[in-house]
């Protein structure tokens, strides 16, 4: 029965993992750009709600009306005037600015807010500690069902976004050729800083729950990061359901790391991440003809 | 009053001068054929017409407005449209989902989802499909039917035949007819700049051949009044301007000729 608790528990976190890496994940697959400044830009937006909950006693959640159009802003610009001038020269260059700009970043926040850890925790009631009961004694967090509920209802958005409506259809044509998309009347331009911007509103979503269900402080943004890159490359980088899997899958790995060994959370997680990686380097070829013969399988015997 | 007009027009590929002073008009309604064999810089010409490749020198004034350094997009809102040589479509992404992406030209016109499946029948039934999964000539009408979704005032056709069996060149070529034919006048159909291979071909469809040799023209003149020897002649460069006949006499790389 612990061996259940721990898979469940890390099915929780690993809702978390993929709503923090769907931005990640949703950049890359658009954009082919890695933002290194991924997990600082979601601290700033944890501060952003702290501010907000602390200074005007406003909701964490009610906040998010405020800081998810901020965090949009903030990435229309970001696009403006760093992402996009950067892209223009490579694959490499977007890496150094995002980098640089999570630096920026981390020690602006440690300048305003200091190096005190902060939570958004003592502002949520009930909802930090509260849990339900299943069959067998499990336990399961109210935040962690909501964090993964989100996370699904986020991704599922995205997906019915991008493959639903004109502005999906516009950002699926610029991700796979720009050039001929502006053939067609599609602002490529437009198209990316409107990207960056959703990514954003994602990025502001996860610094909610990361905030509400942990503790951070300025230069908690790097470990987020690994944990979101982790996901994406484990469910396959740009794909967005395979995101939700990439964040489970590390999820329930460090759940049950940690059931092994005290310091097997964060082993089991790379090590997980670096077979992947390495199946994927070595062996992409073969894992994609097992993929496609288990896919043909189930569907003839369906 | 030309709809395009190009004038001293100049494209680069780094040092190399693909395209070299081309000056041309072209009225509406005409279909313009260009001739020339590989690296002559057609291709090079309509991007750069359509805005994907940068103008080195020169104007390019589409409907008396210059558009030389106007983005590809907006050319497209403005009734300038490519159909890219190798199809260049969205492969993961559906045939009726690649032709309503042309939507975002925003141009009001004749050319909606339905009568580009009228045009091209043979997409009904693949609506849903992913246009990777295509065969080449149906892939080709997807090409041509998503840039009429722009409702374009110009045409732009690379290598519309490039790489199809004969059958599909055929069927392209039967559907290209009937656009042509489905304007009620000249001045309301669409003006078309085609790149073609096929000389036999180019004399069907064209009122007016351009032959290219390295980034200029050679020649230029009426097609019913040009003989396909003549136009081999400069498509290998045996000729040259100075060969010109009386109905190729008004071509050279920077004079201006309007079909008569």
């Amino acid at each position: 029965m612990i061996w259940l608790n721990q898979l469940v528990q890390g099915l929780m976190l690993g809702g978390y993992y993929a709503l923090l890496a769907c931005g990640l994940s949703f950049m890359f697959g658009v954009m082919g750009i890695i933002n290194l400044a991924h997990g600082s830009l979601a601290v700033l937006a944890a501060y952003l709600l702290f501010v907000l909950a602390d200074r005007f006693q406003i909701h964490p959640l009610l906040g998010l009306v405020a800081v998810i159009p901020a965090m949009a802003l903030i990435g229309w610009v970001l696009h403006r005037l760093v992402l996009e001038r950067s892209a223009r020269a490579g694959a490499l260059l977007p890496l150094l600015s995002t980098f640089g700009l999570a630096s920026v970043l981390d020690n602006s926040m440690f300048q305003a807010f200091g190096a005190d850890t902060r939570s958004l925790a003592p502002y949520i009631d009930s909802l930090s500690y509260d849990g339900w009961t299943l069959p067998g004694g499990i336990i399961v967090g109210q935040l962690a069902v909501l964090t993964l509920v989100v996370a699904i209802a986020l991704l599922g958005g995205l997906h019915l976004m991008l493959t639903r409506t004109a502005l999906g259809r516009r950002i699926r044509a610029a991700a796979h050729d720009p050039d001929t998309a502006q053939l067609v009347g599609v602002d490529a331009r437009a198209v990316y800083a409107a990207s960056t911007a959703i990514a954003m509103t994602t990025v502001a979503i996860a610094g909610a729950f990361l905030a509400m269900r942990a503790t951070f402080d300025p230069y908690t943004g790097p470990y987020q990061l690994i944990f979101a890159f982790e996901a994406v490359i484990i469910g396959g980088a740009g794909s967005l359901w395979g995101t939700l899997v990439g964040g489970i899958v590390l999820g329930v790995a460090q759940s049950l790391g940690a059931q092994v060994h005290p310091q097997g959370f964060l082993i089991a997680g790379h090590v997980v991440f670096l077979v992947v990686l390495l199946a994927r380097v070595y062996a992409g070829d073969t894992l994609s003809r097992w993929v496609r013969m288990f896919s043909s399988r189930f569907t003839n015997r369906a | 009053m030309s709809i395009l007009n190009i004038e001293n027009l100049e494209a680069k590929h780094g040092l190399l001068a693909a395209v070299q002073g081309i000056s041309l008009a072209l009225e509406q309604g005409e279909t313009l054929a260009l001739v020339g064999a590989n690296g002559a810089g057609k291709t090079t010409l309509l991007r750069t017409l359509a805005g994907v490749h940068p103008v080195a020198a020169g104007r390019i004034v589409f409907d008396g407005v210059d558009v030389s350094a106007m983005p590809a997009h907006r050319r497209a809102a403005a009734g300038l449209a490519l159909v890219p040589e190798g199809r260049k479509l969205f492969p993961a992404m559906t045939v009726q989902e690649n032709l309503l992406v042309a939507l975002s030209a925003k141009r009001e016109g004749r050319w909606n989802l339905s009568t580009v499946l009228e045009a091209f029948p043979q997409l009904k039934p693949k609506l849903k499909a992913a246009a990777g999964t295509l065969s080449g000539g149906q892939q080709r009408a997807v090409a041509i039917g998503r840039a009429l979704m722009t409702n374009p005032r110009v045409l732009l056709l690379d290598e519309v035949s490039l790489g199809l069996s004969p059958l599909a060149v055929q069927g392209v070529y039967d559907s290209l007819r009937g656009l042509m034919s489905k304007a009620t006048s000249k001045e309301q159909s669409t003006t078309i700049v085609l790149v073609e291979q096929d000389l036999q071909r180019t004399f069907q469809v064209a009122d007016r051949i351009v032959c290219m040799l390295e980034g200029r023209v050679v020649a230029m003149g009426r097609a019913d009044e040009m003989t396909r020897e003549q136009v081999m002649g400069y498509y290998f460069g045996h000729r040259t301007p100075s060969h010109a006949t009386a109905a190729t006499a008004t071509a050279t790389t920077t004079t201006t000729t309007a079909p008569t």
